[in-house]
C-alpha cells in the first residue's frame, strides 16, 4: 500500500475525528454530570448544522461566523430543554430518560423532514475549494480550520472545567451529587447549565462540520453512533476519554472507508462500540464500575 | 447444615470478614449479632453466592458450595433475605409468592396455591392483591420472608427481618419464625432486636470488626466481656463489673 | 390464576376474532384491506418487542436485527436455492432465533442491561444490516426482488385478503404467547428478572439463562414478521429491513399501547397503522406521523408510564365505581 495513500487517511482520519471530538465532549459531560444518556444528540446537531445551513443561504453568514450564534443559541436551547422536559423525567429509572430523549429525536428528525424536506444540503463558500499542502497530501483548508477550531474549542471547554467556579461546581456534582448540594451548589442549575453546554458544543461542532459534510434530516442516526462509540471507548464522563476516543474513531473511520471501501467501512465504529461494551465497558479512562 | 470456615472476604484494603467460621445445625435457629458495620450483611452475602469470597469455605449439607451461583445456592435450598427489602414493586404481593414457589411448584395453579398457603401463614392472606410498591416497611418484610418460604428453603438467612418493625409486629414475627422452624426449616438470623435474639435463639454468634469474637448460648455470650466490649467499648466490661459488685 | 389478567374474557376474546374475521369481508375496499394488514402486521411485530422489551424489562433499540435476519433469510433460500417460499416462515423463525441467541448470549454475558444493552442491539443491528449491504449474494445494496407470481403454493396471494387471514393467524399467535407469558412460570420468572434481578437470583432463577430465552423467543417471532413482509411487498433491501425505522416503530407501538400487557401493543398498531393513513390522506406533509408518535412517546413515558391501556383500565374503573 502506498505510503502517501496511508498518510492522507492518517490525516483525514485525525482532522475529521477532532470534529467528533467536540460532538462527543458534549455527550460525555451530559452523561458525566446527569448520568443521562443524551439519545437526542444526533439529531440536535443535524438541527444545529441546518442552522447553519440556513444563516448562510438566508443571511449569508459565514459558518465559522455563524459559531457567534449558533453556540449561545443552542446553549439556550438545551437549558429551557432541560428545566422544562428533561429535568422533570431525570429522576426515573435511567432507561426512561434515554426513551423520552428518543422520543425527542424522533420527534426533531421528522419536524425536519417536514420542514426541510428530505434531500440533501451542502454548503459552498469561497474558500471551500482551496487545498493545504500537508505533508504527503493535499487537504481541503476548511477541514484545517475546522480541526483547528475544533481543538481549540475542547482546550477551551476543558480550561472552563478546570479553572472556573462554575466548572469547578460541575465537576463537583459530576463526582458527588449529594456532598455538592450540602456544600450549597445549586445542583440543579448545574444540570442545566451542562445540558446547555452539551447542546452548545453541537452548536460549535455544526459550524464546523456543515464546509465539509452535508445534512439531511437523517444525518443524526450517523452522528448518535459515531457519538456513542467514541464516548464508550474513552469511557463515559472522561473528557480526556472523548479526545483520545475521538481521533481513534476518526481514523477508525478513515482506516474502515480505505481498506474495505466505502459501505463495509462503517462497520468499524459499530464493532468498536459493540467490542468496548463486550469487554471493557468502563472505556479506555472511565472509572471502573 | 451449614458450615462456614475461615471466610475471609476482603474489599480494597479492608478486610470486611476475617476469617469467620460457623456451625448451623439442622433445626436450629442460629442467631449472628454484632455492632453496625461488623460485617454481618457481609458474612450473608458470602454465604449465598452475592459476592466472591477471598479464602474459606461454605459448606452446605456436605456440598462444598463455595464459588456457587446465587441461583444454585438458592436451588439447593439456602435462601436468603435482603436488609435492605427487595420487593417485586410492580407485582402483587401474590405474585411476588408465587415466583418464589415456582421454584419447586413448576405447576401454575399449584404454585399459586401453594403462594396463597404462605401468605395466610405469614398473615398477609388478606394482602394478595396489594401491589407490593404500596406496603409498609413491615408488609414487605414479611412478604420477603413470605417469598422465601414460598421456596421450600431447607435454611433461611434471615438479615434483620425485625428492623423497623414496632413492637407487637416484633412478637408477631417472633411467633412466625417459631412456626417456621417447626416447620421443619433451619434459621440464620441477623438481628439487632436482642428481645428477638435472646427469645428465638438456641445459639449466638459475635461478630465485631470482620472477626468471630464469641459465640455460645445466648446467657453466655450476653454476659462475655469482649462482647459487652464490642458494643460498649473498651473498658465497659470492667466498668459493668465493679457497678455491679457496688450494687 | 392471575386475577388482574383476567379483565378480558372468552366472550370479549371472540367477539373480537369475529370482528377481525368479518373485517375484510365487510370492507372489501383495497385500501381498507391493507390498512388491516398493516394495523396486524404492527401488532405482530410490535408484540415480538413486547415480549422481550415488555414482559422481560430487556428495552431493545435495535430489534429490526431479527426481522431483517428473517426477511433476508427466507427470501435468500427462496431466490437463490429455491425453496419452497412456505419453508421460509420456519426458516425466517430459526434465523431470528440464531440471531436473538448470539445478541443474548454475547450482551448477557458481559452483564449489560438497561440502557446499554439498548445501544448494543442497536450496534448489532448496524453491522448486521452493513454486512448484508457488502455481500453480493444478498443483493448488496440493490436489494432483492422476489418474481411476483400470484398462486398460493408460492406464498403470494392473488387477492389481499389472504394475507390479511395469515397475518391474523400470525397476530393471534402472537397474543396467545403473551397470554401464555402472563400466566407461566417462564412468564412469571421473566416479570421478576424485570423487577429486580437480584432478588430473583435470589430465589433461585437463572437469570442468565432465562434472559437468553426470551430473546430468542423475541427474535423467532420478529423473524417470522420479516418473511411476511417480504412476501407482501416482494422487495426487500437493508435500509427498509434493517433500517432503523422498523426497531423504533415496533418499540413505539409496544410503549405507547402498553409494554408488559397482551394487548398494548395491538392498541399502539391501531394508533400507529391509523394515523399513518390518516395523516398520508389527509396532508401531504411527510414525516407528520413520526412527529405525532414521537410527541405521544414523550408524553407516555412523562405521565403514563404504562401506556395507554392504562388509561383505559382507569376509565374503566372509574365506569365500574359509578355503576356500583
Amino acid at each position: 500500500m502506498d505510503l502517501t495513500i496511508l498518510g492522507a487517511a492518517t490525516i483525514n482520519g485525525l482532522l475529521i475525528g477532532g470534529i467528533y471530538t467536540l460532538v462527543a465532549s458534549g455527550l460525555t459531560l451530559i452523561y458525566g454530570v446527569l448520568h443521562i444518556i443524551n439519545f437526542a444528540h444526533g439529531s440536535m446537531l443535524m438541527l444545529a448544522m441546518f442552522g447553519v445551513y440556513y444563516l448562510l443561504t438566508i443571511f449569508g453568514i459565514d459558518p465559522y461566523m455563524s459559531l457567534l450564534i449558533m453556540v449561545p443559541a443552542m446553549y439556550l436551547l438545551g437549558f429551557l430543554l432541560y428545566k422544562l422536559l428533561i429535568g422533570r423525567m431525570a429522576h426515573g429509572k435511567d432507561e426512561n430518560i434515554l426513551l423520552i430523549t428518543l422520543g425527542l429525536s424522533i420527534l426533531i428528525e421528522n419536524l425536519a423532514l417536514m420542514f426541510f424536506k428530505g434531500n440533501t444540503r451542502t454548503i459552498s463558500v469561497s474558500y471551500s475549494d482551496m487545498m493545504v499542502e500537508v505533508g504527503p497530501t493535499l487537504v481541503s483548508l476548511p477541514k484545517i480550520i475546522s480541526f483547528g477550531a475544533a481543538m481549540a474549542l475542547c482546550a477551551a471547554l476543558g480550561l472552563f472545567i478546570q479553572h472556573t467556579d462554575t466548572g469547578r461546581a460541575i465537576r463537583a456534582v459530576a463526582k458527588e451529587r449529594v456532598g455538592a448540594r450540602l456544600v450549597g451548589i445549586n445542583v440543579d442549575r448545574i444540570f442545566a447549565i451542562s445540558y446547555g453546554m452539551g447542546l452548545a458544543t453541537l452548536g460549535a461542532a455544526a459550524c464546523l462540520l456543515m464546509p465539509i459534510f452535508y445534512v439531511s434530516p437523517t444525518t443524526g442516526h450517523v452522528f448518535v453512533m459515531v457519538a456513542f462509540t467514541i464516548v464508550v471507548l474513552g469511557g463515559m464522563g472522561s473528557f480526556l476519554g472523548a479526545v483520545v476516543g475521538g481521533l481513534i474513531v476518526g481514523l477508525t473511520e478513515s482506516f474502515g472507508g480505505l481498506f474495505l471501501g466505502e459501505s463495509l467501512g462503517q462497520i468499524g465504529i459499530s464493532l468498536i462500540f459493540i467490542l468496548i461494551l463486550l469487554f471493557r465497558p468502563s472505556g479506555l479512562f472511565g472509572a471502573k464500575r | 447444615m451449614l458450615k462456614v470456615e475461615g471466610l475471609t472476604k476482603i474489599f480494597g484494603g479492608l478486610k470486611a470478614v476475617d476469617s469467620a467460621s460457623l456451625d448451623v445445625a439442622e433445626g436450629r435457629i442460629v442467631a449472628l449479632i454484632g455492632p453496625n458495620g461488623a460485617g454481618k450483611t457481609t458474612l450473608f452475602s458470602c454465604i449465598a453466592g452475592f459476592q466472591p469470597i477471598n479464602s474459606g469455605k461454605v459448606t452446605f449439607q456436605g456440598k462444598d458450595t463455595t464459588g456457587w451461583p446465587v441461583h444454585d445456592i438458592a436451588r439447593s435450598g439456602m435462601v436468603r433475605t435482603f436488609q435492605i427489602t427487595q420487593p417485586f414493586a410492580k407485582l402483587t404481593v401474590h405474585e411476588n409468592i408465587a415466583v418464589g414457589a415456582y421454584q419447586k411448584f413448576h405447576d401454575p395453579s399449584e404454585a399459586w396455591e401453594h403462594a396463597r398457603r404462605i401468605a395466610d401463614q405469614v398473615g398477609m392472606g388478606a394482602q394478595l392483591e396489594q401491589p407490593a410498591a404500596d406496603l409498609t416497611v413491615a408488609g414487605r418484610k414479611r412478604l420477603e420472608l413470605a417469598r422465601t418460604l414460598a421456596t421450600s428453603p431447607k435454611l433461611l438467612l434471615l438479615d434483620e427481618v425485625m428492623a423497623g418493625l414496632n413492637p407487637s409486629e416484633i412478637i408477631e414475627i417472633i411467633e412466625i419464625i417459631r412456626r417456621i422452624r417447626a416447620s421443619g426449616v433451619t434459621i440464620l438470623l441477623i438481628e439487632h432486636v436482642m428481645q428477638a435474639v435472646m427469645s428465638l435463639s438456641e445459639h449466638i454468634y459475635v461478630l465485631s470488626y470482620g472477626k468471630i469474637i464469641a459465640h455460645g448460648a445466648p446467657k453466655e455470650v450476653v454476659n462475655n466481656p469482649a462482647v459487652i466490649e464490642a458494643y460498649l467499648g473498651r473498658g465497659a466490661a470492667e466498668q459493668m463489673a465493679q457497678e455491679g459488685s457496688h450494687a | 390464576m392471575n386475577d388482574n389478567t383476567r379483565s378480558i374474557g372468552w366472550p370479549l376474546h371472540l367477539s373480537l376474532l369475529t370482528l377481525a374475521v368479518m373485517f375484510p369481508f365487510v370492507f372489501s375496499s383495497p385500501f381498507i384491506v391493507n390498512f388491516g394488514v398493516l394495523a396486524l402486521f404492527y401488532a405482530f411485530i410490535g408484540q415480538s418487542w413486547n415480549i422481550s422489551g415488555g414482559f422481560a424489562g430487556q428495552l431493545s433499540f435495535g430489534h429490526v436485527v431479527f426481522f431483517g435476519a428473517g426477511a433476508y433469510a427466507s427470501t435468500v433460500l427462496q431466490l437463490r436455492y429455491g425453496m419452497n417460499p412456505w419453508l421460509g416462515l420456519p426458516a425466517s423463525a430459526v434465523a431470528g432465533a440464531i440471531v436473538g441467541w448470539i445478541i443474548g448470549f454475547l450482551s448477557f454475558r458481559a452483564g449489560l442491561k438497561g440502557s446499554y444493552f439498548a445501544l448494543i442491539t442497536l450496534a448489532f443491528a448496524e453491522v448486521l444490516r452493513i454486512l448484508v449491504n457488502s455481500v453480493g449474494f444478498t443483493g448488496g445494496g440493490l436489494g432483492l426482488l422476489i418474481p411476483a407470481k400470484p398462486s398460493m403454493a408460492n406464498f403470494q396471494f392473488a387477492e389481499r385478503i389472504g394475507f390479511y387471514f395469515l397475518i391474523l393467524a400470525l397476530t393471534v399467535i402472537s397474543v396467545a404467547v403473551a397470554v401464555w407469558l402472563r400466566r407461566s412460570r417462564f412468564g412469571a420468572q421473566l416479570a421478576a428478572i424485570r423487577e429486580n434481578e437480584d432478588a430473583a437470583r435470589a430465589l433461585g432463577i437463572n437469570v442468565f439463562r432465562e434472559k437468553v430465552k426470551v430473546m430468542v423467543l423475541s427474535g423467532a417471532m420478529c423473524g417470522v414478521g420479516g418473511c411476511f413482509f417480504a412476501q407482501y411487498f416482494l422487495y426487500i433491501d437493508t435500509t427498509i429491513v434493517f433500517g432503523v425505522d422498523k426497531s423504533v416503530e415496533m418499540l413505539l407501538v409496544s410503549m405507547i399501547g402498553g409494554a408488559g400487557t397482551v394487548y398494548g401493543p395491538l392498541i399502539g398498531a391501531l394508533l400507529l397503522a391509523g394515523v399513518g393513513d390518516l395523516t398520508r390522506v389527509l396532508t401531504d406533509v411527510q414525516g407528520l406521523s413520526l412527529v405525532l408518535y414521537g410527541t405521544l412517546l414523550v408524553i407516555i413515558i412523562a405521565f403514563l408510564p404504562n401506556g395507554l391501556i392504562d388509561l383505559f383500565k382507569r376509565i374503566g374503573q372509574r365506569f365500574k365505581q359509578r355503576g356500583a
